[in-house]
């Protein structure tokens, strides 16, 4: 067990999507061991004492694969870590007597639901305009029936590990959310199980997209650089040609 | 072919593509100026230049050049407006410098300052090369004599220089960037595109501005 | 009450063919005027829903996160097991039905598992078609691992993050049913109220967490699949959102809880390092595969772990389980976890750990047999375990990855500090053949009911569960309930049942913001865990289980005077969501102490103190408790409980082994 660390917190607070935010600054007593969600519930619970609100913040499984964190730490999403989400980030990546600036996901395809805490519902709504394979319950066949090489199998595995915390968007100087649905796309068209709806599904996400309000791509690599799940930029490569292929068969 | 112009993707492509016959172009020009070093009071350089001014078929390929100029800045602060808008409210600390290079970030301004650049040089040189005016190009005073001339003007080697940087930083990142917006990605191409776009930013830019300097230190006649 | 689980007649492996090719149907026509409630997304609750909008029912679907895809199944990180046989190990349907319910310590039902081993292989093609990226041998076909309380491979899994990959896949399809309008997505809304009419459940009162309002969903039945209340225990595996408030809810509308007592306590999770400790990390039990359990053969050895040699570490598991070893089933890892440490061999600073060291393996299998493949001959020590450390990460990178984020220690150089932490809870809403509870038209699907893992759940089997209930078993016996509903217009949500349950919420809310004391909601919730862990956890007694009930009752009773909620009700606020799942917890906790207390033997993840063998095993009481028990709540914390018994016509009974 470490030393207790004193971090001043400059938190974004909101009420609701219809007010305007600012920051509240606060003092909390850590532990390098702490995850930095820890640190919030350590402040919360102070902020409770005090008959002050509590910090509304997304969070879920703690364990970095829910995706339901969703801070920017310092400018960065997750925090200054390489690879980690914001409730793997341990205090032990501060020193005592830091400055830690809180914000929220910003974009607006990601409304601020309060505090730090944002709606995401654009990623679910461009997964559910083409994000899957047309397979009913009942109809698939034997699984050793499909060969697929392990190669493709584990390069659509590295895709499909993306876990729709939004990073790449709040990171992208253009809100993009290129990384996200190239991520989708390149998992199911490496497949042989997604090749067939290829071309109408990746027309339909990435119009979705658009019609989200995501900006467009400008190959900067700040998504794929803050990426927790390290999706690598690649993805937003095949995303490009997929889209172009089948915009060349007129679709 | 409308979601060229309309869907996020097919403005992208618009860039890449008009960008990479923008790279192209480049190269050739980087070229013909080269020639400016065989030092020969301009003769070479002279007849490349006539012949790409006179060449009907280079013509061609210049209005075909002019109208993917025009689009690839259309389009490009097109794109840097309505990206911009995407993000109404901003952040406190930006951490942009630890996932990404400050260049990459700044494609609309360097393109600016190109376009900048690029209204002065037009002027300069190819005015004065296409166009039969008054103190124009002719067989006594060549383009070449033209650049000798404009050089002596110590500001505008500096505004040379300064739009080649520009060029650099922009190509450092527009090279690449075509080729992953066009799709490209190989395990082996790839990290190959990279380092040729790392060289041609430098080399062709490098090229570029040493002759107006050599060219006002008298290193060339 | 009787309690009739409805299990068809005849021979074992024909009741499930025999019962889908006669059970009613519901024509196409009908179905679409048909509506179905889905609480939970997660395997169970996406995998039932997008089954069901395919067949043409109109589907509501609720989670409390902001989207579907945040579900708790997504952190599974093992397995899915399958009775596939792919490896030629002699697997079959009935090999992994009759792991199940040894597993089980002989508390689960024979018909229910038998079907559960059935569907198993249609699980894995239907996961494949959707998608989803399993690991693959070089030759294209699909690969497969042990787990523990098993002798076959027949684990298919994602790297460690098989759950994710399932449930992505399940998402989509729910998404995929969303897009075409067949279902609506209530995102960030929690179920806080069972609307019932003439007995059969007809609705939900849910809550919107962003604005708080309260909203009336009519559905001619009601499926949940809101998962286990391991949070009871505050310190799980579980998510900080996990709960048991719909399901306990239900139960106080009529729905039997059995078995409550019933948890899992998992043996490799990452052991607790301070008091602001909000949740422990499970490291999966494929992990076991290659890592070998030790603690020093000293008491309070302080060295570390690399310099204490090989002949004076006690391998426990390998001595006293030779047969299973590292692989015996997660309950009894976890008491014997308990057990060293407790005698005083625990490691760590605070010396409630275990080492899981893959040194071994890295060096011995994997090493060698990469040097071999390699022709490297007469390889050193460092070449072994430099080429094992490859194949190693491959395997298990992510879990080592999270190890080293958590503990800031590097899993590849020093063995991993483990302890048992409550991870899944076997117990739960009581459900027939069909999945519905007592309530008619009520359905519990996934770790949300209590049938098929008895007293102790195998490896890789709720994955395996949760996606049975809903892409196989659902589909077909809902019809048997829904055929007789065709005649059921939609209830308008002004019916008096829906005011009634809307305002019972309602001053529900209006009491627990009411109270302004001083303590948080968090503060209770550390509390009542540390009575449940201390007391009704891996090692049960009389007299704890007694003094817990006492405890409980008081806290319950201190959280309704002294609860803090900051914030109104009309609005996004975390704090009275917790407090509302904190306050059923309050009540689970004393419910499941009576149920521990009840069951006088030891079984499974169940362990009376009363009830163990001279060498500290399990003890069964075959003759009294071959049965399951099922309470009935009576109001105001008062319970009457009911017995099914379980009859065992297939597998004999017999004394549990893994020696």
């Amino acid at each position: 067990m470490g030393n207790s660390m004193k971090i001043n917190l400059k938190v974004w607070r909101q009420k609701n999507q219809n007010t305007s935010g600012s920051f509240e600054t606060y003092s909390v007593e850590a532990s390098p061991d702490m995850s930095f969600l820890e640190m919030f519930d350590v402040l919360n619970e102070q902020l409770i004492e005090e008959g002050k609100e509590p910090v509304a913040f997304d969070h879920d499984c703690r364990e970095g694969i829910c995706g339901m964190c969703s801070m920017v730490i310092n400018g960065r999403p997750h925090g200054p870590k390489q690879g980690v989400t914001t409730c793997q980030l341990h205090m032990r990546s501060f020193k005592d007597g830091d400055t830690v600036v809180v914000e929220p996901w910003r974009s607006n395809a990601f409304p601020i639901v309060k505090d730090l805490s944002v709606d995401r519902g654009a990623f679910d709504r461009i997964i559910s305009s083409g994000g899957f394979v047309s397979v009913n319950t009942g109809s698939a066949v034997d699984a050793n029936s499909i060969l697929i090489p392990k190669e493709t199998a584990d390069t659509a595995f590295e895709a499909a590990t993306c876990i729709g915390c939004g990073a790449c968007v709040s990171a992208c100087k253009n809100a993009s959310a290129m990384l996200f649905v190239g991520a989708k796309v390149t998992q199911l068209s490496e497949l042989p199980q997604g090749k067939v709806e290829r071309e109408s599904r990746v027309v339909a996400m990435v119009n979705q997209m658009d019609a989200e309000g995501f900006g467009a791509c400008s190959n900067t690599g700040a998504c794929a650089a803050e990426c927790p799940k390290e999706i690598p930029l690649s993805v937003i490569a095949n995303l490009n040609r997929e889209y172009y292929k089948a915009k060349l068969n007129g679709k | 072919m409308s979601f060229l112009f309309s869907s996020s993707l097919g403005r992208k492509l618009v860039m890449a593509v008009t960008g990479v016959s923008l790279i192209a172009f480049l190269l050739v020009h980087c070229l013909i100026n080269a020639m400016v070093f065989f030092n020969d009071g301009g003769a070479t350089f002279n007849v490349a230049a006539e012949f790409m001014s006179a060449n009907w078929f280079i013509r061609t390929m210049e209005i075909g050049l002019f109208a993917g100029l025009l689009l690839h800045i259309a389009q490009g602060l097109w794109l840097v407006g309505d990206n911009q808008k995407k993000r109404k409210s901003r952040y406190q600390i930006n951490g942009g410098s630890a996932n990404s290079t400050w260049y990459s970030r700044s494609m609309g301004l360097l393109g600016t300052i190109i376009l900048i650049f690029l209204v002065l040089h037009l002027k300069h040189f190819w005015v004065v090369s296409r166009f039969e005016i008054p103190h124009g190009i002719t067989e006594e005073h060549t383009l070449f004599h033209e650049m000798i001339e404009i050089f002596e003007n110590p500001i505008a080697v500096i505004v040379y220089v300064l739009g080649c940087i520009s060029l650099s930083y922009h190509l450092l990142h527009g090279f690449s960037s075509a080729f992953q917006t066009l799709g490209v990605n190989h395990k082996s191409y790839t990290p190959l595109i990279k380092s040729l776009g790392v060289g041609f930013s430098i080399v062709v830019p490098l090229i570029f501005a040493a002759i107006p300097v050599v060219m006002h230190l008298g290193l060339i006649k | 009450m009787k309690l009739d689980s409805r299990i068809p007649q005849g021979e074992l492996s024909n009741k499930w063919t025999e019962y889908k090719s006669s059970v009613p149907l519901v024509n196409p026509a009908n179905k679409r005027n048909i509506n179905i409630i889905v609480v939970g997304t997660g395997l169970a609750g996406a995998s039932a829903a997008s089954t069901l909008a395919e067949m043409g029912y109109k589907v509501s679907a609720f989670c409390f996160q902001d989207s579907p895809r945040r579900a708790h199944s997504i952190a599974a990180q093992g397995g899915i097991n399958a009775a596939k046989n792919y490896q030629n190990d002699g697997d079959s349907v009935y090999r992994l039905f009759y792991d199940t319910i040894k597993g089980g310590d002989y508390r689960s039902r024979e018909g229910n598992v038998h079907r559960l081993a059935e569907v198993s292989t249609n699980i894995i093609d239907q996961c494949v078609a959707q998608g989803v990226p399993f690991a693959r041998e070089y030759g294209g076909t699909l690969s497969n691992r042990s787990f523990g309380g098993t002798q076959v491979q027949r684990t298919f899994y994602a790297a460690g993050q098989t759950g994710q990959q399932l449930l992505l896949g399940a998402y989509s399809a729910l998404e995929r049913q969303v897009g075409l309008g067949n279902v609506t997505m209530y995102s960030r809304h929690e179920m806080i109220e069972l609307v019932k009419i003439d007995g059969k459940a007809r609705g939900i009162i849910a809550r919107n967490l962003v604005t708080g309002e309260l909203e009336r969903h009519f559905g001619h039945a009601v499926l949940l699949c809101t998962g286990g209340y391991g949070n009871v225990f505050y310190l799980s595996t579980n998510a900080m959102g996990s709960n048991v408030t719909a399901a306990w809810k239900a139960h106080k509308n009529g729905a039997l809880m059995a078995n409550p007592c019933f948890t899992q306590i998992h043996p490799t999770c990452i052991p607790v390092s301070g008091h602001y400790q909000s949740k422990l990390t499970l490291m999966s039990e494929s992990l076991r595969n290659d890592g070998r359990i030790w603690v020093p053969k000293e008491k309070d050895d302080n060295r570390a772990p690399n310099d204490i040699p090989e002949e004076e570490r006690d391998y426990y598991l390998e001595r006293r389980y030779p047969a299973f070893g590292n692989l015996v089933p997660r309950d009894i890892a976890s008491r014997a976890a308990k057990e060293r440490c407790d005698a005083g061999y625990g490691v760590g600073p605070s010396k409630m750990a275990v080492y899981l060291d893959f040194k071994y393996n890295m060096k011995e299998k994997y090493g060698r047999a990469e040097a071999t493949k390699r022709g490297i001959s007469n390889p050193d020590d460092a070449t072994l375990v430099e080429l094992g450390k490859e194949l190693i990460k491959e395997k298990y990178g992510n879990l080592f990855d999270m190890y080293k984020q958590i503990t800031d220690e590097d899993p590849y150089e020093v063995p991993m500090r483990i302890y048992p932490a409550v991870h899944y809870t076997m117990g739960g809403l009581w459900v027939d053949y069909e999945l519905q509870t007592t309530v008619p038209g009520l359905y519990a699907l996934g770790e949300a009911n209590f049938s098929d893992h008895g007293a102790n759940r195998l490896g890789a089997s709720a994955l395996m569960q949760g996606l049975a209930d809903g892409y196989f078993v659902i589909p077909y016996t809902i019809g048997n309930y829904l055929s007789k509903e065709i005649h059921t217009k939609p209830i308008p949500t002004d019916h008096e049942a829906f005011v009634t349950a809307e305002n019972n919420a309602k001053e529900r809310i209006k009491n627990l913001m009411g109270i302004q004391g001083k303590r948080s909601v968090e503060s209770y919730h550390r509390e009542l865990g540390k009575i449940m862990w201390d007391k009704c956890g891996m090692a049960r007694s009389e007299k704890g289980l007694k003094e817990a009930i006492e405890e409980i009752k008081a806290l319950r009773e201190d959280f309704y005077k002294n609860v803090r909620i900051p914030g109104s009700a009309d609005e996004f606020n975390p704090e009275l969501d917790k407090a509302g799942r904190v306050a059923d917890f309050l009540e689970l906790g004393e419910l499941m102490c009576h149920d521990a207390l009840n069951r006088n033997e030891s079984c499974g993840g169940h362990f009376r103190e009363e009830y163990q063998t001279e060498e500290g095993e399990a003890m069964r009481n075959d003759n009294d408790y071959t049965c399951v028990f099922a309470w009935e709540n009576k109001g105001e914390n008062n319970w009457e409980v009911h017995r099914e018994e379980l009859n065992y016509e297939n597998i004999k009974i017999q004394q549990r082994s893994y020696k």
